[in-house]
């Protein structure tokens, strides 16, 4: 049979989930071809906050990469936006003037945000939330700083504010209505959660209505007025008032729509070889803007374009709002009538409310606030119209109260029927859960994402999910419990490095015999871990097992996405010169290297460099004196420093001069997972020593050593170690943390986790307090280096390891076919 | 020209020439395949290029057991089938390979 030409416009979550469903249920139907508006591939519209918020990246959430695409078939034309559909000829063209013929069309264009038409609406600096190009025009104000004002209080305006907040941005939310969320929450949880928003710093201001946006007189967002003369200065807006479906371009080739394009139960538009999909559809009179109805629109989307007639039949909805740390779940209608009663429960003390209101003895809305973990089961019975006639007295208490004694949360979702729904935004009910954890025999939180897709969206499933394998699991289930390094072994990495000392195990063969390794030769993730903490342990006897590194620090560069590597000379303290800077423009001219960039640690990365030439390139920066900066290892990267007492006015110490004393004594040394420096010359604190693994902050009389700081997946200031008069002290306490780190941290464990684990003050006694062990601890890095500072550029320049870089052979190309 | 014809045995360079639980490269027109020797000294060929949806080579992998684990996302690939373990999905084309002594003889068609 010849495929037919399926054609979407659009490529967001919902298209996404439909194509899916098509193609495992057959693959071959149809040649596919998508266009999208935003120039990439698809992701997780859900995440953006995290993203925002700096919780996670855009390739974290990335759901289909090229790579799907290409497997798959499917031509997709990024940054293509449709403008035309001749429905007679069934060809659609794209504004970059692409036209492709369809026998099958989906529309699913989405929705696009609502512009409130305020005088200043087109100034730079007014931002709407909804793709990832928002983000990062959010997120590049935020580098800039100052204050961001976010017109609108529902879902996406306070996961904008709070994302902002997070990136250090001052906060102001104008909300029109006189609560928050009034379209999701009463007044009592929007007050609640008005409470927590400003606690956190963020300033909400309820019934405000804008006036206007300040011009700064170039064109730029300089604040906002509202209607009672109040003046905000701000150098962003985020308006987040709502969405509209983008029905435009059916509306204007003659396709039937009304708010949005209108459908039957067959997902058909008035055009029945049209169907539409997503935000941008109306049935049954309901727009949503929620993925799980999209997602089951999806699904019969796919059965009827493969000739099927199945139906959708508009869904019920709850809402979660993803804020770290507030917890928010609301069902249904919650409006009071005369018909309705309700069912409250207030706890001040521990900040829940929850609410429901209920008609003819069944539930038609919940709200919960602060203690979320019965919304499912009430959502469940709202959707079933179950009659709570039998528990109305305890109802609101919730699943664990019923039928006499309190059961604990894990009961109560043991207690779960089959089909109660876990996940929402996939529509994910016990059952498939339970059943596909028995059957495919899954034990992590990532397998059952894998294959249920249950937790996989928005997240705020994950405990209920973690509670229905600890039932289905029972003990063998824990995720408190002691973790094994990895499934080779039933041992903690905190064993393993006991053992190891203890029996003086000094291979890998070695340990994995005696501590019953129950695979024959580890895996990627026990390999690395043990390679670290022998080399650790026995610097002068252990043979280092490149094969057991990671390809990063075998070939000693970076991997970049396309197979090629970056590298990264050390300049010692951020500091360079004409010449080495000359050196390195030879290279990259040499090379033809394509992209040259000054990182975030204070030196420079030479991106996308061939395996092949990686040897000749350190060849000649070795000839201008340069070494490896170990940009890629799991070992000391950078010691950033200021400028200090040689050039500032507020210098109090050569702040300059100890980080390069401090890198010059501490690189080559390997460490459980990366470690960087910084010293600063004054509290101004120009280096940010006080987010880094290990800061020195000069003042007048000596330096401050601070450790434990983060500013990566998480943000955390540094905690303070103490105080030395010296350089040379400074040197020797903070060599000793360094190894007691080294000698006590797991693999792949920053400092400020193993501090954590450890106790701060636990560090401060022993690094601080007890002389002996300080000396000891610095004794043994002493004697470490002894093996470890070799330049392993200058080693593979002279020969080591030249297999890593040639091709075994080069064949010539196929014959001609 | 030097055209192979069908299935062609072609030494492409003998056994020590890898390191074990390594991998090295042979370019093969605009294909790279990547030939694997595990802790005992078996060998494998596969394509270069990961089944995952977002590529990148298999090659700088982490070899153990028949399995090499991929550089950028770890996916699990056995070297005997080519195919991703777990929950992961997909595979990537696998080639004959066979040892004549130390040398490395790989099949190419
Ligand atoms: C090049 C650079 C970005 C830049 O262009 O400025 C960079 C590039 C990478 N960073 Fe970074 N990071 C760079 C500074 C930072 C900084 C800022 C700093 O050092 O002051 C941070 C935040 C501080 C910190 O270390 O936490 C940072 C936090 C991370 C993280 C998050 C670590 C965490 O535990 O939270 C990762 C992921 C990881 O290590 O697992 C990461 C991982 C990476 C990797 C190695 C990704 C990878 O695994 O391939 C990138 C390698 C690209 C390459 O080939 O060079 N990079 N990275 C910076 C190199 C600094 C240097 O000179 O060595
Ligand atoms: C920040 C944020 C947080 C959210 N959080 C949640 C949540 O927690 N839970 C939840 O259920 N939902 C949430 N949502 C809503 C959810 O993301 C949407 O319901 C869902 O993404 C809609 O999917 P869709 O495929 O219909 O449209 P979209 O994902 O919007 O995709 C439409 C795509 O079509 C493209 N397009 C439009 N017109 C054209 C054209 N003419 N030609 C070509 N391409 C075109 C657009 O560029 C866009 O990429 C959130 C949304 C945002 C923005
Ligand atoms: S940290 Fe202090 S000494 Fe260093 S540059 Fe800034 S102001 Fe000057
Ligand atoms: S409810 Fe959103 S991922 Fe499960």
């Amino acid at each position: 049979m010849t495929r037919q030409k399926l054609v979407v416009v659009g490529n967001g979550m919902a298209p996404g989930r439909m194509l899916e469903h098509l193609f495992e249920m057959n693959a071959d139907a149809y040649d596919v071809t998508i266009f999208n508006a935003e120039p990439r591939v698809n992701y997780n519209r859900l995440m953006l906050s995290p993203v925002l918020s700096g919780e996670k990246t855009y390739e974290d959430i990335i759901t289909h990469g090229d790579g799907w695409y290409a497997e798959h078939g499917v031509t997709l034309h990024k940054g293509a936006k449709v403008t035309g559909i001749d429905r007679a000829a069934k060809t659609v063209t794209s504004e970059t003037g692409i036209t492709v013929s369809y026998d099958k069309l989906v529309i699913a264009t989405g929705s696009s945000p609502f512009i409130i038409p305020l005088p200043g609406k087109d100034l730079d600096g007014v931002l709407t939330y909804r793709d990832l190009d928002d983000v990062e025009r959010m997120l590049e104000a935020a580098a800039r700083g100052g204050r961001a004002i976010v017109i609108g209080g529902g879902l996406l305006g306070l996961e904008a504010a709070a994302g902002l907040k997070m990136q250090g941005m001052e906060v102001t939310v104008l909300h029109l209505m006189p609560t928050l969320m009034e379209r999701q929450l009463d007044p009592s949880a929007g007050f609640l959660l008005e409470a927590e928003f400003k606690r956190r710093g963020i300033d909400v201001r309820t019934k405000a209505n804008s006036h206007e946006i300040l011009d700064d007189g170039t064109g730029k967002v300089a604040g906002i007025k509202l209607d009672d003369g109040t003046v905000i200065d701000a150098s962003i807006v985020v308006m987040a008032v709502g969405i509209r479906p983008s029905a435009e371009l059916a509306r204007s080739v003659g396709i039937e729509t009304n708010r949005g394009i209108l459908v039957g139960d067959d997902m058909r538009t008035s055009d029945p070889d049209v169907f539409a999909l997503g935000e941008c559809v109306e049935h049954g009179g309901q727009c949503y803007g929620l993925v799980a109805p999209l997602y089951e629109m999806a699904k019969v989307i796919a059965e009827n374009l493969l000739g099927g007639a199945a139906e959708y039949k508009g869904s019920v909805t709850a809402t979660k709002l993803k804020v770290t740390g507030v917890d928010l779940y609301s069902a249904g209608d919650f409006a009071e009538a005369e018909d309705r009663e309700e069912i409250v429960l207030r706890d001040a003390s521990s900040g829940v409310y929850k609410r429901l209101v209920l008609k003819d003895n069944k539930i038609v809305g919940a709200v919960l606030y602060g203690e979320t973990s019965d919304g499912p089961w009430f959502f469940d019975m709202l959707k079933k119209g179950t009659d709570i006639a039998p528990m109305r007295e305890t109802l609101i208490f919730g699943q664990a109260y019923q039928g006499g004694e309190p059961l604990d949360p894990t009961a109560a979702v043991a207690a779960l029927p089959d089909d109660a729904e876990i996940c929402g935004c996939n529509g994910v009910c016990k059952g498939k859960i339970t059943g596909a954890i028995l059957e495919k025999g899954l034990t992590t939180l990532d397998e059952v994402r894998a294959h249920t897709k249950a937790s996989a969206s928005c997240g705020t499933c994950t405990g209920l999910v973690e509670q229905l394998m600890a039932v289905t699991l029972g003990a063998s289930f824990n995720p408190n419990a002691v973790k094994p390094m990895c499934g080779c072994t039933h041992h903690s990495h905190d064993d393993v490095r006991r053992l190891i000392k203890a029996k003086e195990l000094k291979s890998i063969p070695a340990v994995m015999q005696e501590l019953e390794w129950t695979t024959s030769q580890g895996c990627a993730k026990c390999r690395p871990a043990l390679n670290y903490y022998l080399v650790s342990d026995w610097p002068d006897e252990y043979a280092d097992d490149y094969q057991s590194r990671f390809i990063n620090e075998r070939v000693h560069a970076n991997i970049q996405k396309d197979g090629t590597y970056s590298v990264v000379p050390r300049m010692w303290g951020g500091m360079t010169s004409a010449a080495e800077l000359r050196a390195i423009a030879d290279v990259v001219d040499k090379f033809n290297i394509p992209s040259v960039k000054v990182t975030g640690g204070q030196r420079i990365d030479m991106l996308g460099i061939r395996k092949e030439d990686l040897p000749a390139v350190w060849a000649d920066l070795g000839k201008a004196g340069f070494v490896s900066g170990h940009a890629y290892a799991k070992g000391l990267r950078t010691v950033k420093t200021c400028v200090g007492s040689d050039w500032c006015r507020f210098g109090t110490q050569d702040s300059t001069g100890l980080g390069i004393k401090l890198e010059k004594f501490l690189w080559g040394s390997w460490t459980p997972a990366k470690v960087k420096l910084a010293v600063s010359g004054c509290p101004r604190n120009c280096a940010e020593a006080t987010c880094k693994d290990v800061g020195v902050i000069c003042v007048d009389s000596g330096f401050e050593i601070h450790f434990a700081g983060a500013a990566g997946l998480d943000i955390k200031g540094t905690e303070v170690l103490g105080h030395v008069k010296t350089e040379e002290e400074a040197l020797v306490y903070i060599t000793a943390l360094i190894q007691m780190y080294r000698e006590q941290g797991h693999y792949l464990e920053r400092i400020y986790k193993w501090a954590r684990r450890i106790g701060y003050d636990e560090v401060r006694r022993q690094i601080m307090d007890d002389a002996e062990k300080r000396q000891a601890y610095f004794d043994r890095f002493v004697f470490s280096q002894k093996f470890a500072q070799v330049d392993p550029w200058s080693e593979r320049v002279s020969g080591k390891d030249k297999h890593e870089f040639k091709p075994l052979a080069t064949l010539p190309a196929e014959a001609a076919e | 020209m030097n055209v192979l014809t069908l299935q062609d045995w072609v030494p492409v360079g003998t056994l020590p020439d890898i390191p074990r639980q390594g991998a090295r490269c042979v370019r093969w027109g605009q294909t790279t395949i990547a030939i694997f020797r595990t802790a005992c000294d078996r060998v494998f060929a596969l394509e270069d290029r990961s089944p995952s949806a977002k590529g990148g080579p298999l090659s700088p992998g982490i070899v153990h057991d028949v399995y090499v684990t991929e550089p950028l996302h770890n996916w699990v690939i056995s070297l005997e089938t080519g195919e991703a373990q777990g929950a992961d999905e997909g595979q990537v084309r696998c080639f004959p390979v066979k040892l004549d002594g130390e040398t490395i003889l790989l099949g190419l068609r």
